[in-house]
């Protein structure tokens, strides 16, 4: 443990650690441009030189390791003048286009060009200009401002494991580039936006909008995957204008997926802002006041005996509105309640079913993971990148198997099989990956929540559980079991029991079927666009869509309510590991628009049903009274306290098939992403998920043309 | 000079392939068999490639010299299991890797400070005149391409100019003229004698008496 004096403070720290982050824990702080905390240390920019006593010239702090004895001044004469040299020739080369720069205001070298800088310049040469890069929709480039610090280079070798951008040519020719002309066609590319520490890279989307201190910043949460990745909402008026990660060294660290940080612009478009009512089926929708909408609501509804109704929860509902509705429901009594949109059966009555049980960050301690009938990539992106960030750590002696489609997760991926048989193999214990998991440690097993969709759930799961048995993948101090879900509001939905209520009430295949065949006259839709609505539900069915687009089930809906989308209400989201986490309103809703629990809350009074609550106080007691540990905001669950995985399943037949991952397209998971245009340049530019990578048709834009 | 690199030319070949495997084998087994040792052999075989070109150069019509097609720096990724762009990063970086079709006898003049103040002004001139093109220009014959280098690292015995693999040292415009009215009739030059310095012998070249140093 080397011992050393920075500034006159002396300081131990392990063996490893740089100068540069010996000063920072001790609250100094020094300009850098080319270190970052989680890429390696390339030492180019020189920014961060500091005086170390018995060294001749100033060393770059950044790559220097503290050593026993060594006396560091980071705030000497001799250094703001080494400083000030470096920013000097930074600023050769750096255009003086600040005033319509979108970086202006959160620049790096902005701001240390107010510490550093002169306020002139003594070049009298011509100064040097790049040509910009197209790297596709999501980034703008003005490579002249580039000050080659190669962090998106570092970024995308280490992190995102896409090697698409490269240091070219050398000297003062030196760029960034892909070199030839292609998009950068990672998930996480606008993460470089983020580390880029100039305005070389910017957010396209976001240019020339706004100013940063001009916004308004809301903490909130990412709704596009289940991982519940924290974001900053940045707000001006009534618009979201971007969104940006915030620092959760648990679930995103630093990062977040391209569909987290564009699918914003969809917010704003093709929303509901008003209720919509269809007298008869086949009539057309008009649009009505939220008084005659929910009296026509409550006056067909009374007409029909609870057992003939139901309610389904959709992938992006918070846990107030579905608390709200499943309320409803039971005191309405009817039994038939689902939120696995995906159509999975598994059983949820113990919380470690269904839960992410290693939790994300736990995934570093693995030293073997098995992925079944998922795509961590495009179901989870950050989970993806944290098993990347595992792999990498262990220097690639991180086995991982899949059993399903064959997919590039951006680390080495043994490809075991794609049906379910391929299981029977690992367990038998014949097969090479066997030996692996048998030699693990912390093994580490990850299952796809649409797995259980299938016809031989059952079959799958009691095969999963004699895996767990045979390789210790539950044991003392370790859960290695997780189930992988898609979308942001299903854990959350499971938790508060948005099941079916009596083992012979209907679940969501059931029900969709019952509204063909007439048992369930009427359904209540809360956000649920994953289905082919129009098609599926029966003609006769009477059909209440609330929720915040005009995709597939509001088209099928008797009666619209319009709902507010997770930016325009407060809400918490349990994310897969089982952690609530609190979204707050970062903008008011559209026209009529309402938040979803209160809507809910309406229409109960209307059918003389009194919910016992009137705030987002109240419905927060309500919650905290039933399931105390959804009102702890960001506790992960105790796992003594709620069990390990418990599938039993039932000796069956496999019916073969491929465990497919559900995301057939990555940038249109949901309604947001669909109304988005962003997000359809990102389809266009880089088709991403099932579809792409087998190279099949889009079939949902064919349904939807049909 | 700053690099070209057209990697969607016309004269871009679609494919490559090293012809003398048993060197590639050679090559690849000069290094750690990991997959970061590996990456060792991105420069050894680079040259190998633009060696191999200048070879078949020779026989093209127009001839031409060594050059890296953009194919060949793909196929050392293949090889190497690296991103391409890793190769195209070593690969500009050195002036000594040709990214576009250079003339046979590739003329780079030193006119970096200690070449410059022994009258590399002269010999570029001299250059131009005699080969008959200007800077980073190729003759339509492929005989020639001319471009300006920085330090060869030879400032012992400036001015320098490097012809493919040879330094010529200690030149004059007289003696470079010579250089090139040889190569011009595809003859070694007569100076290379005494101007071409093997390993270094200065006390050869013209300007030193022997046994002075």
């Amino acid at each position: 443990m080397p011992k050393l004096t920075i500034n006159g403070t002396e300081i131990e720290v392990a063996p490893g650690t740089s100068i540069l982050q010996a000063a920072e824990s001790l609250g100094y702080e020094i300009p850098r441009f080319c270190y970052h905390d989680r890429l390696s240390v390339p030492g180019n920019c020189r920014m961060c030189l500091v005086e170390v006593e018995g060294a001749p010239k100033p060393v770059a702090s950044c790559a220097m390791a503290a050593g026993e004895g060594m006396i560091v001044h980071t705030d000497t004469d001799r250094v703001r003048r080494a400083r000030q040299n470096v920013m000097e020739f930074l600023l050769i080369n750096h255009p003086l286009d600040c005033p319509i720069c979108d970086q202006g205001g959160e620049c790096d070298l902005q701001d240390q060009a107010v510490a550093y800088g002169y306020d002139r310049s003594r070049y009298r040469e011509s100064k040097r200009a790049v040509p910009n890069k197209n790297i596709g929709p999501l980034i703008k480039t003005i490579m002249t401002r580039c000050i080659q610090c190669t962090r998106c280079v570092r970024f995308g070798e280490e992190i995102a494991g896409v090697t698409e951008l490269g240091l070219l040519h050398r000297g003062e020719d030196v760029e960034i580039g892909t070199f030839v002309e292609k998009a950068v066609s990672t998930e996480l590319s606008g993460n470089m936006i983020d580390i880029c520490p100039v305005g070389a890279l910017t957010s396209a989307p976001y240019a020339y909008k706004a100013r940063p201190w001009e916004l308004r910043k809301t903490q909130s949460i990412d709704i596009s995957d289940a991982a519940g990745s924290n974001i900053r909402i940045d707000s001006r008026g009534n618009e979201v204008l971007r969104i940006l990660p915030r620092l959760h060294e648990g679930i995103n660290e630093e990062w977040i997926s391209d569909k987290a940080r564009f699918c914003y612009d969809g917010v704003s478009r093709g929303r509901l802002d008003t209720p919509w009512l269809r007298d008869e089926p086949g009539a057309k929708l008009r649009p009505v006041s939220w008084e005659e909408a929910l009296t026509f609501v409550a006056g067909r509804l009374r007409k029909i005996r609870a057992k003939d109704m139901a309610a389904l929860a959709g992938d992006l509902a918070d846990l107030e509105s579905v608390v709200a509705l499943k309320d409803l429901m039971t005191q309405l009594g009817t039994p038939h309640l689902d939120c696995r949109m995906d159509g999975a059966r598994f059983d949820p009555s113990s919380r470690a079913n269904y839960l992410f049980n290693t939790t994300i960050a736990g995934l570093e301690r693995a030293d073997c993971i098995l992925l079944v009938g998922t795509n961590p990539r495009w179901e989870s992106t950050m989970i993806n990148a944290r098993i990347r960030k595992a792999w990498r750590q262990k220097k690639g002696a991180l086995p991982v198997g899949l059993i399903g489609e064959e997919a590039d997760l951006t680390y080495p991926v043994e490809h075991i099989g794609e049906t379910a048989a391929a299981l029977k193999e690992i367990i038998g214990g014949k097969h090479p990956f066997a030996k692996k998991m048998k030699a693990a440690q912390n093994p580490v097993l990850i299952v796809g929540s649409a797995v259980f969709a299938r016809e031989d759930h059952g079959a799958i799961a009691h095969l999963l559980g004699e895996l767990a048995r045979k390789y210790d993948i539950i044991r003392d101090g370790w859960n290695g079991m997780n189930m992988l879900h898609g979308a942001a509001g299903r854990t959350g939905a499971l938790d508060v029991g948005f099941v079916p209520q009596a083992p012979d009430a209907r679940g969501m295949a059931e029900i969709i079927e019952g509204t063909r065949s007439g048992a369930v006259k009427a359904l209540y839709l809360l956000g649920t666009d994953e289905f082919n609505a129009r098609a599926d539900i029966g003609w006769q069915c009477f059909v209440v869509y609330q929720g915040h687009h005009g995709d597939h089930a509001a088209m099928r809906a008797d009666v619209i309510l319009p709902g507010a989308a997770w930016t325009e209400q407060d809400g918490t989201y349990v994310n897969v590991e089982g952690r609530p986490q609190f979204a707050r309103q970062a903008v008011s809703p559209p026209g009529e628009a309402k938040e979803n629990w209160k809507i809910i809350r309406a229409l109960a009074e209307r059918l003389n049903i009194r919910l016992p609550y009137d705030t987002s106080a109240h419905i927060s007691a309500r919650i905290a009274a039933d399931w105390p540990h959804l009102a702890k905001w960001d506790v992960l669950p105790d796992h003594t306290e709620i069990g390990a995985w418990d599938l039993k399943g039932e000796k069956g037949d496999l019916s073969g098939g491929v465990l497919a991952s559900p995301v057939r397209n990555y940038y249109m998971t949901n309604p947001l992403c669909r109304a988005s245009e962003i997000m359809a340049r990102c389809h266009a530019a880089f088709p991403k998920g099932r579809d792409a990578d087998s190279g099949s048709e889009d079939k949902t834009e064919q349904e939807a043309a049909e | 000079m700053k690099k070209i690199f057209e990697p969607d030319a016309a004269y871009q070949p679609d494919t490559f392939a090293f012809k003398d495997p048993k060197k590639v084998k050679d090559i690849l087994g000069r290094y750690p068999q990991t997959h970061q040792g590996r990456r060792s052999a991105v420069m050894p075989l680079l040259d190998l490639a633009q060696r191999q070109t200048a070879k078949e150069g020779l026989k093209a019509d127009p001839p031409h010299g060594g050059w890296i097609p953009r194919a060949a720096m793909d196929e050392i990724a293949r090889m190497l299991d690296l991103p391409p762009v890793k190769v195209y990063e070593v690969a500009t970086f050195y002036s000594m890797f040709q990214l576009a079709p250079v003339g046979v006898h590739l003329i780079q003049v030193c006119t970096t400070t200690p070449c410059w103040l022994r009258g590399s002004d002269r010999i570029l001139e001299t250059c131009r005149e005699k080969a008959g093109i200007d800077l980073d220009e190729t003759r339509p014959d492929g005989k020639f391409t001319l471009v300006e280098v920085e330090c060869l690292g030879a400032c012992v015995n400036a001015p320098i100019v490097q012809i493919n693999d040879d330094y010529y040292e200690d030149l004059t415009p007289e003696l470079m003229e010579d250089i090139l009215d040889a190569l011009e009739k595809d003859k070694k030059p007569k100076t290379a004698k005494t101007a071409k310095i093997p390993g270094k012998t200065p006390e050869s070249s013209p300007r030193r008496k022997p046994g002075s140093s």
